[in-house]
């Protein structure tokens, strides 16, 4: 099992749900996170003032997939999330140990 | 040689009464002396108007203010600016009606009587329908009651206008001491000079008794229609006091600050605009000409001020923003406001658009170079939108300019020993007229710097001014209020 972790722009969400969803991914957990990458922050200025919104509104998308499934997933998120421009975002993988559905108390891959 | 003397003396008496009767304007004089102003009537149609003239201007301290105000502040701190100002509206409207009118629009007496009325009017006594208080037109009256419901309300919201200089910092117990002296030592005796006159009609009968019984900048002959000094200059000069005196936020150009909602702002502004139709073709209390002259004067300039700010701030920016929009619609609302019934629509255009560039530069490039801490720019808005507004008025009112000129009330027509409300333009003397008008914004400053540190040492030395660093820090909505503006 690995779980997949995607930091993506948030107007992507609908897209990027639709294209895991035909790649069989049955479940997922969204949350609005704020962050930097190479895109860096951007400029805001208010009668003058000038500040430096480092931290810009994105979406993380976790979702915990059999090991076979990784490569599909990836290319899902990345051809759904993609625009092109400077902060579409990055894909992460790390291996899971464990999964338990906690109503029917299944395991591992039965639990995804 | 007492008797040569005593002949000398005789012929110089005998000499000057030849010279008298010769002398028309002394024949006028003697004239004048016998004919009679028409009693005060009161007019439906100005009664009505005035009444929503006063509601219109409540509208813009709440909410327009407040919500203007607050979307400019931080999220912790927007339930502070709100029951600040609502506070402010409160206060002022109780002291109002208790002394606060009858020192600032009755007759004085004494070496004070340029800058403060008497008692005549303490806890409204003495108002009597059948007695109507005066308006700008001979012969014509209005119920004294609304006259004073009028002026509260300008009280009111030029006392809240000063409060966005030290926002975000200034504990509510001191908000309201400043509130109650502020507008005794301070509004009072600025609205008395400007505004007090006995009226047309004694204006029209004896000119010079009557003005000598005014304030001290009406007598000068000072132009403010609804307030540029009264109003504006005053209130963004108190607000620069106390920023500078309360100190800069902490955080203040190293933490970002931005407005936590300007869809209130906007919100805010536009208020603003619809309710300073009360506040500018009100001022005219009557409903006439006068009164349209102002309401699209107060269109025009505040279109023009917010068309000019957006502008050039995109131009030098590189971003049109919509706070800057509405900053630029404030302006104009401020600069027109002493010219609105004196200027010309076309004046006024150009005294709009030229506000919008001036209070842009003021807020963005003098500000950030001197450094200081007025939190929503009451300075850089109102006080020096007021003082173009009021040296422009002295220009725009020029009837060669299409303003409307001043009305000479000595010189109105009389019939059958009668004055009538038919009264001519004086000829127009505009730099003459620009100086007066300097001289009268530069008093207001003064008064209002000197009696606003006055004010702020009184409240720091009984409840202190400013909230404690973790206070601050926290935010004054949970730490003075107990509340908080949005639970999501």
């Amino acid at each position: 099992m690995k779980m997949v972790m995607a930091i993506i722009k948030p107007f992507k969400l609908d897209e990027v749900r639709q294209a895991l969803d035909e790649a069989g991914i049955e479940g997922m957990t969204v949350s609005e996170v704020k962050g930097y990458g190479r895109q860096k922050g951007h400029k805001e200025v208010y009668r003058g003032a000038e500040y430096e919104v480092s931290f810009v509104p994105k979406l993380k998308i976790e979702a915990v997939v059999p090991t076979e499934s990784v490569a599909k997933v990836i290319e899902a998120i990345s051809t759904a999330g993609k625009t092109g421009q400077i902060g579409d975002g990055k894909i992460f993988v790390t291996p899971v140990e464990q999964s338990v559905r906690i109503r029917t108390g299944e395991t591992d891959a039965d639990a995804l | 040689m007492k008797t040569v003397w005593r002949n000398l003396a005789l012929f110089a008496v005998a000499a000057a009464g030849a010279a008298a009767i010769m002398d028309p304007a002394f024949a006028e004089e003697a004239a004048k002396a016998a004919v009679k102003a028409p009693d005060l009537v009161v007019n439906k149609a100005d009664d009505g108007w005035m009444m929503t003239s006063s509601l219109l201007v409540l509208l813009m301290t709440v909410p327009g203010l407040a919500l203007f105000y607050g979307g400019m502040v931080r999220t912790k701190n927007m339930l502070s600016m709100l029951t600040q100002v609502l506070m402010i509206q409160c206060i002022v409207c109780v002291l109002w009606f208790v002394y606060g009118y009858s020192l600032a629009f009755t007759e004085g007496s004494g070496f004070t009587s340029p800058f403060v009325g008497g008692f005549s009017r303490l806890f409204m006594q003495g108002i009597d329908p059948k007695a109507p208080a005066a308006t700008f037109s001979v012969g014509v009256g209005l119920d004294e009651l609304v006259y004073v419901c009028f002026q509260m309300t300008f009280a009111a919201i030029t006392t809240a206008l000063a409060i966005g200089g030290f926002a975000e910092r200034m504990k509510f117990s001191a908000v309201v001491l400043f509130a109650i002296l502020w507008l005794t030592i301070v509004y009072i005796p600025i609205a008395h000079s400007v505004w007090f006159n006995p009226g047309p009609n004694d204006l029209a009968v004896a000119n010079d008794a009557a003005t000598a019984r005014s304030g001290y900048g009406f007598q000068m002959g000072a132009l403010d229609f609804a307030g540029g000094t009264v109003v504006h200059i005053n209130a963004g000069i108190a607000g620069m006091v106390g920023a500078l005196l309360l100190g800069r936020r902490i955080g203040f150009g190293k933490e970002a600050m931005p407005p936590h909602s300007l869809t209130l702002t906007m919100v805010g502004a536009s208020l603003l605009w619809v309710g300073w139709f009360g506040f500018n073709a009100g001022s005219a209390l009557e409903a006439n000409a006068s009164a349209v002259l102002a309401m699209a004067n107060t269109f025009v300039a505040t279109a023009a001020a917010g068309v000019s700010w957006l502008l050039v701030e995109w131009l030098f920016k590189g971003k049109p923003s919509l706070l800057g929009l509405a900053s630029g619609v404030v302006a104009g609302l401020v600069a027109v406001t002493p010219a609105s019934g004196y200027a010309g629509p076309m004046g006024a255009l150009v005294l709009g658009a030229v506000a919008g560039v001036v209070c842009f530069f003021m807020v963005t490039a003098v500000k950030s170079a001197l450094g200081y801490d007025d939190t929503l720019d009451v300075f850089g808005v109102h006080a020096i939108g007021g003082f173009l507004g009021a040296i422009g008025t002295g220009i725009v009112a020029n009837p060669l300019y299409g303003g409307a000129g001043i009305t000479d009330y000595a010189k109105c027509v009389v019939k059958d020993g009668i004055v009538t409300s038919d009264c001519p333009i004086a000829a127009y003397d505009m730099w003459g007229q620009v100086f007066i008008q300097f001289k009268n914004a530069m008093i207001t400053v003064c008064w209002s710097a000197i009696g606003s540190l006055i004010v702020y040492l009184i409240v720091a030395a009984i409840v202190g001014l400013r909230v404690s660093a973790e206070t601050e820090r926290e935010g004054l909505d949970i730490a003075e209020h107990g509340e908080r503006a949005y639970n999501m």
